[in-house]
C-alpha cells in the first residue's frame, strides 16, 4: 500500500517540516505520495513534485482548504485514505489539529509524534514528557500518525519529478471560518528550523531583559526560544515556547539562559547536539544535560558573551 | 448555555515518571495524581463563562478508575455544577475516550465542550479533535482566548507562527492552551460545597461504547540518557570550547 504525507505549506512554498515527514514515510515504504490541500496552491504542488523520492503529488485546490481548517480538510483526507496504508503529517500545530479528526472519521486510533519506525505497523514515540519511549504496534488497517520532525533527517527538496494529479471532492462543512492571523515578524530564523537557539527562562526576570538574548542571538544567527516558565510569566509570547507543550527542537547548538531545566522544558530540547547552560544556581537540573555549563549571573555573562562573539 | 468540561486524572506535573524496570509501562506506584493542567484551564474557562452569565450549567466528566472521582470533585470545587464519572479499570485510548464523550454529548446536548489541548501523560493531543469528528461539530484547538457571541464563538488559537483567529458555529469543541487563563485555587467553603454536588457514575459499556484497544504497547523504556558535560570557568572559556572543541560556532 502507498503512503500519504500531508504537506505543510503556505500555498506557495513547502515548509521544511514536510521533508522530515517524507523521511519518516520512506522509512516505512518506498511508494510515497504527497497531498497538497490548499487554495491557488499550484506553486506549492510544483515544489512538492521536486521532492526526492515522491511518486505522486495529489492536489486538492479549493477555497475550502485555504487555511487548513480541520472541519474541511479531515473529510478530504478521509476520502483519499482508501488508497493508502499510512497517512503521515509533521507534528506542527496544523498537523496536530487535523490528524486526530481524520483518525476518528476513519475509526482509527492515531499515533502521535513518532520518533522511530520499527516496522510498517510498529513505531516509537515519546510519552511522559520524553521520560519514557513507548514502542507501539497498531492493528488498524490504516495507520494515521504525526511525525516528530527532529527525529528524522529531511529528504532533499530537489531532485524528484513526481506526477501531479487533482483529486478529492470539495468538503466545505461551513461551520468554521478563518478570520485572521497575527504572525510575529522577525528576521531571525524559525525556532524549528534554526541551527542555533538561544533560550531564556524565568531567570530573565522580565520581557525587556530578553533584549540581552536577542543581541547574542543576532551575533550567532540564532532563533530565540523560551521556557514555559518565561511564557507563563508573560515575558514573551507562546510561539517562543520550547518544551513538552511547546515546540520540539534539536539544533546544533542550544544555549539555555536562566532556565532551571524542568522536565517539561528538557522534553523539547534534549536532543540538541550541543547544549550550553548559563545559570547562577549550580544545582539547576539543566546542568545535568548540558555539555558546557557556566555557573554565572546571566546579567553579567550575557553582555560578556555578546562582546566575545 | 450548557458547558461540558472533560478532565483527566494524570500523574502530577512535578513528578518525573519513569518506565517500570521490566519495561512493561510507566511506573505509577505511589505517584501523586492530579487533574491534567490543561484540563484545569478548561474548567476555569467554563467557570468564568458562568460568572459572566454566558453559561448556565457546567457539567464535568472524567473517564478513569474510581479514584478519578477526586479530580471530578476538584472541578466541582472550582465551580462546576455536577459531575459524571465513567469508570473503567483499563487505560483507554483516545478513540475510545472520544466515543465515550460523544455518548455524553448525545445525552446532555452541551453547547460547548471544553477540554485541555493534551494530557501530560500520553502527550497525544487527540481527544478534542476526535470528538469534533464524531459529533460533526466545529473545533478550536489550542485556544488562548474564547469569546461567545450568540450561536457562534470567536477563538484565538496558538499556532506555530503566532496567533490565528477563527470563528466557529456552536455547538463546538474548544481545547485549552496554556494562556487561556490562570486557574484559581479552590476555596475551603467551595471544597465543602463540592462534597454535596452530584456525581453520576456510568461505564463505557452502559454508554454502548466498544473500548477494544487498537494499539499494543510492546515496550516502555527510558530514553537514551544524556551525559552531563563539563563546567567552564568563564565566558571566554565557553566561547573557546564552542569554537575549537564543539566547533558549533565560528
Amino acid at each position: 500500500m502507498s503512503i500519504l504525507v500531508i504537506a505543510e505549506h503556505d500555498n506557495n512554498e513547502i515548509k521544511g517540516a514536510t521533508l522530515n515527514a517524507v523521511a519518516a514515510a520512506q522509512a516505512i515504504g518506498s511508494d510515497v505520495d504527497i497531498l497538497i490541500a490548499g487554495a491557488n496552491c499550484s506553486a506549492a504542488a510544483d515544489a512538492a513534485a521536486k521532492i526526492a523520492g515522491i511518486s505522486k503529488v495529489v492536489v486538492a485546490d479549493n477555497a475550502a482548504y485555504e487555511f487548513m481548517l480541520a472541519e474541511n480538510v479531515a473529510p478530504l483526507v478521509a476520502e483519499l485514505a482508501a488508497n493508502y496504508g499510512h497517512i503521515l503529517v509533521p507534528a506542527t500545530t496544523n498537523g496536530k489539529n487535523v490528524i486526530p479528526r481524520v483518525g476518528a472519521l476513519l475509526d482509527v486510533q492515531p499515533i502521535s509524534d513518532i520518533s522511530a519506525v520499527i516496522s510498517e505497523d510498529t513505531f516509537q514515540r515519546p510519552v511522559y514528557a520524553g521520560n519514557i519511549v513507548a514502542t507501539v504496534q497498531s492493528s488498524d488497517s490504516i495507520k494515521v500518525m504525526t511525525v516528530r520532525t527532529t527525529a528524522f533527517d529531511p529528504v532533499a527538496a530537489e531532485g524528484g519529478s513526481a506526477t501531479i494529479e487533482a483529486a478529492g471532492g470539495v468538503h466545505d462543512a461551513g461551520i468554521s471560518e478563518f478570520k485572521g492571523e497575527e504572525v510575529a515578524k522577525s528576521d531571525r530564523p524559525e525556532l524549528t528550523a534554526a541551527d542555533v537557539i538561544v533560550s531564556g527562562g524565568r531567570g530573565m526576570q522580565n520581557g525587556e531583559n530578553f533584549e540581552l538574548l536577542y543581541k547574542v542571538a543576532d551575533k550567532l544567527g540564532a532563533a530565540v526560544g523560551a521556557s514555559r516558565a518565561a511564557v507563563d510569566a508573560g515575558f514573551v509570547p507562546n510561539e517562543m515556547q520550547v518544551g513538552q507543550t511547546g515546540k520540539i527542537v534539536a539544533p546544533d547548538l542550544y544555549i539555555a539562559v536562566g532556565i532551571s531545566g524542568a522536565i517539561q522544558h528538557l522534553a523539547g530540547m534534549k536532543d540538541s547536539k550541543v547544549i550550553v547552560a548559563i545559570n547562577k544556581d549550580e544545582d539547576a537540573p539543566i546542568f545535568q544535560v548540558a555539555d558546557y555549563g557556566l555557573v554565572a549571573d546571566l546579567f553579567k555573562a550575557l553582555p560578556e558573551l555578546d562582546e566575545a562573539l | 448555555m450548557k458547558i461540558l468540561v472533560a478532565v483527566k486524572r494524570v500523574a502530577d506535573y512535578n513528578v518525573k515518571v519513569r518506565a517500570k524496570s521490566d519495561n512493561t509501562g510507566p511506573d505509577l506506584a505511589n505517584v501523586k495524581m492530579a487533574i491534567n493542567p490543561f484540563c484545569e484551564i478548561a474548567v476555569e474557562e467554563a467557570v468564568r463563562l458562568k460568572e459572566k452569565g454566558v453559561a448556565t450549567e457546567i457539567i464535568v466528566v472524567s473517564i478513569g478508575p474510581q479514584a478519578a472521582q477526586e479530580q471530578v470533585r476538584t472541578a466541582l470545587a472550582l465551580g462546576a455544577d455536577r459531575g459524571i464519572l465513567i469508570t473503567t479499570d483499563t487505560d483507554l485510548e483516545s478513540l475510545a475516550v472520544a466515543k465515550c464523550l460523544k455518548a455524553v454529548c448525545d445525552n446532555e446536548s452541551p453547547d460547548i465542550v471544553l477540554l485541555g489541548k493534551q494530557a501530560i501523560d500520553g502527550d497525544n493531543n487527540h481527544t478534542g479533535q476526535m470528538l469534533g469528528a464524531l459529533t460533526g461539530w466545529a473545533q478550536a484547538t489550542f485556544a488562548s482566548e474564547l469569546t461567545i457571541d450568540g450561536d457562534s464563538a470567536t477563538v484565538i488559537r496558538e499556532v506555530d507562527a503566532g496567533l490565528q483567529t477563527i470563528q466557529i458555529k456552536l455547538p463546538a469543541i474548544v481545547t485549552a492552551d496554556l494562556r487561556l487563563n490562570e486557574p484559581r485555587y479552590a476555596s475551603l467553603p467551595n471544597i465543602m460545597k463540592a462534597k454535596k454536588k452530584t456525581i453520576d457514575s456510568t461505564t463505557p459499556a452502559d454508554l454502548g461504547v466498544d473500548v477494544a484497544p487498537r494499539t499494543t504497547l510492546l515496550k516502555a523504556e527510558p530514553p537514551a540518557e544524556r551525559q552531563a558535560g563539563i563546567k567552564v570557568e568563564d565566558v571566554a572559556q565557553l566561547v573557546d570550547k564552542l569554537k575549537n572543541e564543539a566547533k558549533v560556532i565560528s
